[in-house]
């Protein structure tokens, strides 16, 4: 579904992406873990071009979204993304934000898409609070919000990065749970998360990145209760504390 | 082919038309010392115009701040009546009004004192805003520790208020020396009306170009150091 | 107190210019208007012609933007009025006026503009793109609306601005407030046209600032 061959990514001297190959399968849960400045957020942000990759190549459902034939516009609706600050419109209501995408461009008529809106809000278990204003939701249904918005379009692969990192805890479990619910309706996933009980629970394979590389990937049991590699080990004493 | 070349003396004869009229060196070579003269009285109007302005409007501005409810009235009516007026009209008003009255300055007083009404108004308004952005605890935390009003004032507020609002006393600096140039109309031999006089004695704009143009080297860096500063504030509110 | 109501306030000669500064109000109106119009819709083309991010389109966007936010307006009219025609470019003063003011206008509201949107957070563009939304699309319907809400203050009081240097076409004989209240000035010898154009201009601009000052807390700094 989600094929990265040979994914590289400069910033002038700075190398993010040291060659990466990932495939992941259809309705696959793939989650990525790694220290700060890894090229985490690099490698999901080139799976829908918001960077432009420096080689390689990103396959999805067989297109190569890198190709200049490609209407990369066309394929983004195809690749849901979610952002670790929401990023919901400020200016438009929950449906309005939701809906923004679909009249302009899946071009459905204004009433069609309320209501196929309505039900991506209701989706996430934000039905009442259609009319809400972003700035009258909180950070998790904010977050919710935003996964309505990519869900809306029927996207065949999701990309969250860093999804609960700006919540309060009391309002991680929300996200998660609806996160949970598309993993169970078999959406293809790709996250990058400090959730590491969520992984445990939920993905199929675990890659531990650093430095631009996978440095490991496995099940989650595997990675997380015998890492192969020193750096995997030292991050996750890090992380989960002594 | 010969249309071609009837062309290009065309464009030559143009560019000949417009070095000769804006670009004049012979021009400028005679008139020179006029425009030095002019530049002189344009720094001389701005180093007295903008200190005033400044002061003035601290005045209004900490005036403000003790927030008498009669006072604040009035400052805030005065700020906004001279807001109102276009500097222009206040000069003409003033340079042509005061001998009226009796009141026989120098022009150069007469110009001083409208720029001075108008532009401690806006120096005013930037200041007023500056030291409300500021909260109470500033002061309180200040008078707290045994500064007085006024030193609280001085030390703690207005530092931070000034801060806040240095885009815009930039800003506002930047359309004070522009206002500078209205004092031509009223004969002030300031940069435009030395330009304009050169203009007359030679029968050629270049002297008027020249003026413009050492206006556009003494803004064009306040200019560009503003859109810097407006870009960052903006990105922060 | 006699020497000021005799030369500022004189009843008579009020009522004898009345007339005139009424029709300078006129001119001076049309005037503010056509230069709001015509220099808020240059200076937002601008911007958004700069936020393509054509390397040679935007450098002489700034220049232009530059010069005219540097250059005393005065200045402005004077070179168009009393140095164009020397290379063949003569305009009428109302034509002068209005165009100096709105190339004025428009580079401070390009300016403005430009900093609204580059002030909207780069997540907004990512969020749209990433939903499929084309260059266009995400200007239009995400990133404007939040860059022209921030820019309404500033917009607001620049423009008052602007439109009160208006005054400023006196210089070129254009038949609005000043103009007539400096003839009747010079005719009457006494300083109340003067006045009369003093309180006119209040009773245009006042409502004005009033109201900018209603823009700014209703617009300024929350958000
Ligand atoms: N736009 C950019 N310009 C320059 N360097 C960048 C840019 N984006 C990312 N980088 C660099 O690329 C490297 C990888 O960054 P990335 O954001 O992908 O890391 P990350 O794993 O997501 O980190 P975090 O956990 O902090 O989000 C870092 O060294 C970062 O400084
Ligand atoms: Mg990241």
């Amino acid at each position: 579904m989600l094929d990265l061959k040979g994914v590289r990514k400069s910033f002038g001297a700075i190398e993010a992406l040291k060659g990466i190959d990932l495939a992941v399968t259809r309705q696959e849960l793939v989650f990525i873990i790694g220290p700060s400045g890894s090229g985490k957020s690099t490698l999901l942000r080139c799976c829908n071009r918001l960077e432009e990759p420096t080689a390689g190549r990103v396959i999805i459902d067989g297109v190569d979204i890198l190709s200049p034939r490609v209407d990369i516009n066309e394929m983004r609706r195809h690749i849901g993304m979610v952002f670790q600050s929401f990023n919901l419109y400020p200016h438009l209501t929950a449906l309005g934000n939701v809906t923004l995408a679909l009249r302009r461009v899946l071009k459905l008529p204004r009433n069609e898409a309320n209501e196929r809106g309505r039900a991506a809000l209701d989706g996430v278990g934000l039905a009442e609070r259609a009319d809400a204003w972003p700035n009258e939701l909180s950070g998790g249904q904010q977050q919710r919000v935003a996964i309505a918005r990519a869900l809306a379009l029927q996207p065949k692969v999701m990309l969250f990065d860093e999804p609960t990192s700006a919540l309060d805890p009391e309002l991680v479990g929300g996200v998660l749970d609806v996160m949970r619910r598309m993993r169970e309706t078999g959406m293809t996933m790709l996250v990058v998360s400090h959730e590491m009980g969520f992984a445990r629970e939920a993905a199929d394979r675990v890659l531990f990145m650093d430095e631009g590389e996978v440095v490991e990937e496995g099940a989650p049991a595997r990675i997380f209760e015998s890492p192969e590699h020193a750096r995997t080990r030292e991050f996750l004493r890090r992380v989960t504390g002594p | 082919m010969g249309g071609v070349a009837l062309r290009v003396e065309a464009l030559s004869r143009a560019m000949e038309g417009l070095v000769y009229n804006f670009f004049n060196l012979e021009v400028l070579l005679k008139v020179h010392p006029l425009l030095l003269k002019g530049l002189r009285m344009t720094l001389q109007l701005c180093l007295l115009v903008v200190p005033l302005g400044i002061a003035g409007g601290l005045v209004v501005a900490v005036a403000y701040s003790f927030h008498v409810r009669w006072l604040n009235w009035l400052l805030i009516a005065y700020i906004d009546l001279f807001r109102s007026f276009p500097p222009l009209v206040l000069l003409i008003l003033v340079f042509y009004g005061l001998p009226f009255l009796g009141v026989e300055v120098p022009s150069l007083v007469a110009v001083l004192l409208a720029f001075l009404l108008n532009t401690a108004s806006y120096y005013g308004e930037i200041f007023r805003a500056g030291i409300e952005s500021i909260g109470r605890g500033q002061r309180e935390a200040a008078r707290s520790t045994g500064l007085s009003g006024l030193q609280a004032m001085v030390y703690v507020v207005l530092p931070q208020a000034v801060r806040n609002v240095l885009p815009d006393l930039i800003s506002n600096t930047l359309e004070v020396i522009k206002f500078t140039a209205l004092a031509s109309v009223v004969a002030l031999p300031e940069l435009l009306r030395m330009g304009r006089v050169a203009q007359g004695l030679t029968y050629n704009p270049t002297p008027l170009i020249a003026a413009a143009l050492i206006y556009l080297a003494l803004l064009w860096p306040i200019v560009r150091l503003l859109s810097r500063l407006e870009r960052r504030t903006m990105a922060k509110r | 107190m006699d020497r000021i109501a005799a030369n500022f306030f004189d009843l008579d000669v009020m009522a004898k210019y009345l007339p005139s500064i009424i029709d300078g109000v006129w001119v001076t109106i049309h005037l503010a208007v056509f230069i709001v119009l015509a220099g808020i819709a240059l200076g937002f083309v601008l911007a958004v012609a700069r936020a393509f991010q054509i390397r040679p389109v935007n450098w002489l966007i700034v220049l232009v933007v530059d010069v005219f936010r540097a250059l005393p307006p005065i200045v402005i009219v004077i070179v168009f009025y009393f140095a164009l025609p020397f290379v063949g470019i003569s305009m009428s003063g109302f034509v002068v006026a209005w165009l100096s003011l709105t190339l004025v206008l428009a580079s401070f509201a390009e300016e403005i503009f430009w900093t609204g949107i580059l002030s909207v957070d780069r997540g907004q563009w990512e969020a749209a793109r990433s939903t499929g939304l084309g260059f266009l699309q995400t200007l239009r319907d995400v990133v404007l609306p939040q860059a022209v809400r921030l820019t309404i203050p500033p917009l607001t009081n620049r423009t008052i601005v602007i439109t009160k240097s208006t005054a400023i076409a006196s210089v070129v004989a254009v038949p609005e407030i000043l103009t007539h209240a400096s003839a009747a000035q010079a005719f009457s010898a006494n300083t109340t046209p003067l006045t009369m154009a003093a309180i006119a201009y209040l009773v245009i601009f006042l409502p004005l600032v009033v109201l900018s000052r209603w823009v700014e807390s209703r617009f300024g700094w929350k958000r």
